[in-house]
């Protein structure tokens, strides 16, 4: 039946050019238009009625290099969300402490060492033994009942919360990042010319960057780990299948016990780099899991190329609708998870169950 | 089931409905018609009017649980709904709106827009199955949650509105500790003998059938998804009425009402109560105030979030059921003691 869809498409619109255009090359077209666009609104400079319509250049740039810093931080919470979501069934809400713990171990170990990046290493390593622990003995022991180890994690979550309050106050902190990340750059785009024909080009903190850069760099170790590695191999399959890859003589707990500890430890790191990006205080938990919760749902659980798409298309919004229309943001992220959800399910690389 | 009703007299193996009132309500019914009596204003209204208020709200999200197989995690925030449109449209002096409509309008408003959001909700939610409702359900009352503290122009932001009050009629101010208990009181009674009711109801067996298998119920000719939201919009309905008793209890209503931290206290009480019969949402929600109320007592300072969610775990761990499955494990047994197994 789609066969035929497409070819009745192809007709349609190959008739014109009779070269004869297939869907996947339509998208492709569509896609380099949208980036021509994009790559139009930062190099140009703006007309008039652009400035009217998008407040002004610098405006517009900035929310985008935010949101593009704040996916990153989105995605490195999200992809272990999802990740030990797909293989373990097991929605972890408790996810958003272990990033908070994460943050509050990397500014001590950071704050004692004067080493920031002993301070990331730390955050990473304690939170994954603490995803160890909880899946050796917590979640192994209600192994294929989702409902009950979800409501353990809510427990885990408030207790956790509550003695972060206990030990960390209610104060906010602020990890600081080494001299040599601190700073601003200057961006080869033009924001505004002077009358006498000079350029101001775009600034921006060089650390913002980098923390996006580092997203990309783990996003495509995963993914390389993922596809190219023989553990990545069974995470796989254990998403697919995991009573056939535990049939298959597999240790499902080790593979499980990995995923977690991964999973854990990521949301660790984003803890100490977000925390240096942003800060640190009560209540950041909860809006990294909300965070997490609507990249996975839109982009499809358990997958992490779906969680960069979504974490990319919940930062941009979430920025973009926090300059452009300020009390209305968040209804914005709502309507990108309905729209999604009417119209697929299972999220956008999500696979139909 | 349909097995022992054959065998056995029909009557005995699945009471109908008037006979599901035994003796066990009647002591109760006495006890909590005469606590007042019995026990100081504090007493009546903080432990007695709240936990009463608290187990309505967590009733709704166990009919959805329980009946029809969606742990809901937006049940305060349907709630808070009610109480915003009480604070909107009826008296409050936060400046904002206020529009001062009598009582008798602004409570079927309130409960009846509850309701309809309950269903928009539902609506989204029953697009998926099983565990994911949990995740969209958070991630609605979270977004609604940073959605009321932002907009200033209809939900006056962080503030809130404060200075609700409950009407005057019939000459009793109905926010006095004793009226109020008892209003309270009546309405859970009705939402109680009301869940018991539509459980037994077709629509509630179609639901509780959905919940086991809905491709079967689907392949036979069911509507799975009108039904589900269906048992939205009910819910959505207690919740609501919930929401204006709770709006006059607390005269005041902020984000903080239907922030995260409420909503797992609603998922918490319905669990460590029980899913399984609507009385377990009134037992979690006794035992949970009465934890929250004295438990600065027990751990000092504000440590008693720490104190309920070990007592959370602890029941997660020991009871999938809840206190209502400690006593149905270890609590007296008319029917296993008194007759041989069916």
């Amino acid at each position: 039946m789609s066969d035929n869809a497409d070819q009745g498409r192809q007709a349609l619109i190959g008739s014109g050019t009779g070269g004869g255009l297939t869907l996947r090359q339509v998208r492709t077209l569509f896609w380099l238009i949208v980036a021509a666009a994009l790559a139009w609104l930062f190099i140009a400079r703006w007309p008039e009625w652009l400035d009217g319509l998008l407040i002004s250049k610098k405006a517009f740039l900035s929310a985008i290099l935010n949101g593009l810093t704040l996916a990153g931080l989105y995605f490195l919470v999200a992809s272990g969300f999802t990740l030990v979501f797909g293989l373990m069934r097991n929605v972890n809400l408790a996810h958003g402490s272990l990033y908070l713990l994460g943050a509050y171990i990397g500014y001590e170990v950071a704050t004692v060492t004067g080493v920031w990046l002993l301070g990331v290493a730390a955050g990473f390593v304690v939170l994954a033994v603490v995803g160890l622990v909880m899946q050796i003995l917590i979640f192994r022991r209600l192994e294929g009942d989702d409902l009950r180890q979800t409501l353990v994690t809510i427990g885990i979550s408030i207790v956790a919360a509550d003695l972060m309050l206990a030990v960390w106050s209610g104060s906010t902190y602020q990890i600081s990042p080494p001299d040599w990340l601190q700073g601003a750059v200057k961006l080869p785009f033009a924001t505004a010319y002077r009358s006498n024909g000079s350029v101001i080009y775009l600034t921006y903190p060089f650390y913002r960057l980098v923390v996006f850069a580092a997203a990309v760099a783990i996003g495509l170790g995963l993914w390389l780990m993922l596809n190219r590695t023989r553990i990545g191999m069974m995470i796989r399959a254990g998403v697919d299948d995991r009573a056939m890859l535990a049939a298959s003589g597999k240790n499902v707990h080790l593979i499980f016990a990995t995923v977690f500890a991964i999973g854990a430890g990521l949301a660790g790191f984003a803890g100490v780099v977000g925390g240096s990006a942003l800060s640190v205080a009560p209540g950041e938990d909860v809006r990294y899991l909300l965070a997490s919760l609507v990249v996975v749902i839109v982009g499809g659980m358990g997958s992490v190329t779906g969680a960069a798409i979504g974490a990319l298309i919940i930062g941009l919004s979430e920025q973009i609708g926090l300059v452009y229309f300020p009390t209305y943001g968040v209804v914005l992220t709502f309507v990108i998870m309905v729209v999604t959800l009417s119209i697929r399910p299972q999220g956008l690389m999500g696979r139909a169950r | 089931m349909s097995l022992l009703t054959e065998v056995g007299s029909p009557a005995a193996s699945r009471p109908h409905f008037p006979e599901l009132f035994t003796q066990g309500h009647a002591l109760l019914g006495f006890v909590l018609l005469v606590y007042p009596a019995l026990a100081s204003d504090f007493f009546v209204t903080q432990i007695g009017a709240y936990s009463l208020i608290v187990g309505l709200i967590a009733l709704s999200l166990m009919v959805l649980a329980g009946y029809g197989g969606m742990v809901s995690m937006a049940q305060i925030t349907i709630a808070g709904a009610a109480a915003y449109v009480v604070a909107i449209l009826g008296d409050n002096n936060s400046g904002v709106h206020g529009l001062g409509w009598s009582w008798w309008i602004v409570v079927p408003v309130a409960a009846g827009s509850a309701s309809v959001l309950s269903a928009i909700f539902g609506w989204i939610a029953v697009r998926t199955e099983g565990i994911y409702t949990i995740m969209i359900t958070l991630a609605i009352a979270t977004a609604c949650f940073y959605f009321t503290q932002q907009n200033y122009a209809l939900f006056n932001g962080f503030p809130g509105y404060s200075g609700l009050r409950a009407p005057t009629v019939l000459g009793v101010y109905w926010r006095d500790p004793q009226p109020f208990y008892y209003l309270c009181l009546t309405v859970a009674a009705i939402g109680y003998v009301a869940v018991l009711y539509a459980a037994r109801s077709t629509f509630g067996l179609t639901l509780q059938a959905i919940r086991d298998n809905p491709r079967r119920m689907r392949a036979i000719g069911f509507d799975v998804t009108a039904h589900k939201v269906f048992a939205w919009w009910l819910a959505g309905l207690l919740a609501g009425v919930a929401g204006v008793l709770l709006a006059w209890f607390n005269g005041r209503v902020s984000p903080g009402t239907i922030a995260v931290a409420p909503a797992i206290n609603i998922l918490v009480v319905a669990v460590i109560g029980g899913l399984r019969h609507p009385i377990g949402p009134f037992v979690g929600a006794l035992v949970v105030v009465v934890i929250q109320t004295f438990a600065i007592d027990i751990v000092g300072a504000e440590r008693f979030n720490t104190l309920i969610g070990l007592f959370f775990l602890v029941i997660v761990f020991i009871s999938p059921d809840g206190i209502l499955g400690l006593w149905a494990r270890y609590g007296p047994h008319p029917e296993r003691d008194g007759k041989t197994s069916g």
